[in-house]
């Protein structure tokens, strides 16, 4: 069985993010990338059962431009087999349903029975892709896994089902799996690993290659528009809380808390 | 024609969750007649009616005993295709979550979700939503004839219009357990469970600084539960091992939206306040009066957590008890 890893890369999160002109997007030329942390989670549980024998492969799919080659390669060198990145003019303006089209072809071409994503990308904040890419495939999801276990292509997993309640979810392959802090402790990468992975090729492919249509993907295809983006308002200075002792501090933190906040 | 608003309702014990009743507020005041679906549950239609629907749609059988995605999809797709709404919001949920990415990829609808605010612009509702951590706010607006919106908890305020009753009207959605590719096959209460941190109004964070489990057992605990609030903690301290993974407040924890936050020792790194930024009121506690944290807050206290918090406990029980 081979396995697909969603891989994206964002921002680093210490990134000061600088709106683009039109409000469209962000300025990415100072941006310093990293791969998405949640992506890390899935790119491990990916490794780890192609180390325990479970898997015959691991292939990281990204859709994303050239500058991206760098995290894929070292995907490749913490132990991933196979890349595929999906980059076309067309897919500019694509929504969530766009790249998920795109990644859905590319799993689909590259045959893999089971995919690994992140439970959300630190750019976007969207949490909305894997689960498309889920119905496009008609694959059953779990979703926020913390947990996870697949023999003989019977899946367990455990997620956070909300309200303190932890969820042991029945499946099997084929299906898509999104990742939470916890699953795993992702590698890094050796020198073994980062020699090795110079000589896989990472594979190229327009929307064209995966037999979507441009109508498909990028702005045309998409049902959501973002624009109008700008910084979130400032927040009123805040008030320092003098008193003489602790006690009269807290007394005055309560009393403004009731009365001017009048949030208690 | 597609038009008015469907509110997905989450319930909890046939009641309503808070969720579906700040979803019902704000709908009311969207414009468009306004109805709600319950999947998998009981409903009241005079609570509904009283937040401002005339309708409840139900959709009950076999297949809709625990959460399931399959299940819940194909009946809220048969509820839509029943009513035509032009807008179908649900709440940023560990069930809404799930659910509206997969609906709208079915459908062909546009699915925006994590949104902080709606308003009704030329007759278009129109959702904001942080991004990048909250470091950015964007605009979006959905193209298809349905949208799909999911929306953080606490971003609305509950406000009963008084309505009368709704009318229920159960939907046979044709749903069975063959439609069913997963199975929950056990459910079990996380340690320390309490109210989830996403839905919680009021938390209380604690930090690296306090130095133990024994610290975090002893000084936040009990202060959240003075506050009747949820307990959370920084990545510092989860990893140090002083709180479980499910308490991290952060870009990689939990994004909160609570009416009061406390950040107990916490310096304010941008990972953390990328996961509380949208608290309305922010209180912290720091020693260090140029804690980046004090930039973000509502109100500071510059001083030891481990005097401050004990006082502060005793004042929370008297005032609150
Ligand atoms: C990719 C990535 C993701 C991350 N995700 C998260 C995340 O999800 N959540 C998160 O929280 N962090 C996250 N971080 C880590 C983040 O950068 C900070 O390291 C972390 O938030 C610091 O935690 P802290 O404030 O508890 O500790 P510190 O930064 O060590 O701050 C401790 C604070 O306590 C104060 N203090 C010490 N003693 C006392 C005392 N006795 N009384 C009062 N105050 C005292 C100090 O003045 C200081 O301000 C992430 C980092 C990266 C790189
Ligand atoms: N452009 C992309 N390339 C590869 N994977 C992606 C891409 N966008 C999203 N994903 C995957 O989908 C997850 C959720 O992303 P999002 O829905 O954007 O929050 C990510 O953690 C990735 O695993």
């Amino acid at each position: 069985m081979k396995v697909g890893v969603l891989l994206k890369q964002v921002p680093a999160s210490d990134t000061i993010i600088k709106i683009n002109p039109d409000k469209t997007g962000v300025l990415t030329a100072d941006v310093k990338w990293e791969i998405n942390p949640y992506d890390e989670f899935a790119l491990e549980a990916a490794i780890q059962l192609k180390d325990a024998g479970k898997a015959t492969g691991v292939v990281v799919i990204t859709v994303g431009g050239a500058d991206a080659e760098a995290r894929v390669r070292d995907a490749l060198a913490r132990g991933a087999t196979e890349a595929i990145r999906v980059d076309d003019p067309a897919l500019a303006g694509s929504d969530a349903l766009g790249k998920a089209r795109a990644l859905a072809a590319a799993a689909k071409s590259a045959g893999v029975e089971l995919i690994f994503a992140g439970k959300q990308a630190i750019d976007t904040d969207s949490a909305a892709v894997p689960g498309m890419v889920a119905e496009l495939l008609g694959w059953p999801q779990v979703s926020v896994v913390t947990g996870f276990s697949v023999d003989g292509g019977k899946i367990t997993a455990e997620r956070n089902a909300g309200g303190g309640f932890i969820e042991v979810v029945s499946t099997s392959v084929p299906a898509v799996i999104t990742c939470d802090k916890g699953l795993n402790t992702p590698r890094f990468a050796n020198l073994k690993g980062i020699m090795a992975a110079k000589k896989i090729a990472i594979a190229a492919k327009s929307v064209a290659d995966l037999g979507l249509s441009a109508g498909q993907v990028g702005a045309a295809g998409a049902l959501v528009e973002e624009s109008g983006l700008e910084l979130p308002p400032p927040r009123p200075s805040g008030k320092i809380i003098q008193g003489a002792t602790p006690e009269a501090k807290v007394k005055e933190l309560v009393r403004l808390l009731r009365d001017e906040a009048k949030v208690i | 024609m597609s038009s008015g608003i469907l509110v997905f309702c989450e319930t909890d014990g046939g009641k309503l969750k808070k969720t579906a009743l700040e979803l019902l507020s704000k709908a009311a005041t969207l414009g468009g007649e306004v109805s709600a679906v319950v999947i998998g549950g009981s409903v009241d239609g005079a609570e509904a009616g009283r937040h401002g629907a005339a309708t409840v749609y139900t959709v009950n059988g076999d297949a809709f005993g625990a959460y399931s995605t399959d299940a819940w999809v194909k009946a809220l797709a048969a509820v839509i295709a029943k009513v035509s709404p032009a807008v179908v919001l649900g709440a940023a949920s560990p069930i809404g979550k799930d659910l509206f990415p997969r609906l709208g990829a079915r459908i062909g609808a546009g699915a925006v979700t994590e949104v902080t605010d709606l308003s009704n612009v030329g007759g278009q509702v129109v959702a904001r939503r942080p991004v990048y951590a909250g470091k950015v706010i964007a605009t979006a607006k959905v193209k298809s004839a349905v949208g799909l919106f999911t929306v953080r908890p606490n971003s609305f305020a509950v406000n009963p219009t008084g309505g009368g009753a709704a009318s229920v009207v159960a939907v046979d959605a044709g749903v069975s357990a063959a439609d069913l590719k997963t199975q929950v096959v056990e459910v079990r209460k996380s340690a320390q469970a309490t109210v989830d941190l996403t839905e919680a109004d009021r938390i209380v964070s604690g930090g690296r600084s306090v130095k133990s489990v024994e610290g975090y057992d002893s000084v936040i605990r009990p202060l959240a539960a003075a506050l009747r609030a949820t307990p959370g903690a920084s990545r510092a301290a989860v990893d140090a091992g002083y709180a479980p993974h499910s308490h991290q407040v952060g870009q990689t924890g939990k994004v909160v939206n609570p009416t009061l936050y406390i950040a107990v020792g916490i310096s304010g790194a941008i990972q953390h306040l990328a996961g509380m930024r949208t608290s309305k009121v922010i209180v912290s506690i720091n020693k260090d009066p140029e804690a980046p944290i004090f930039q973000h807050s509502s109100y500071g206290i510059v001083d030891d957590l481990f005097t401050i918090c004990p006082a502060l406990q005793r004042e929370f029980e008297a005032v609150i008890g």
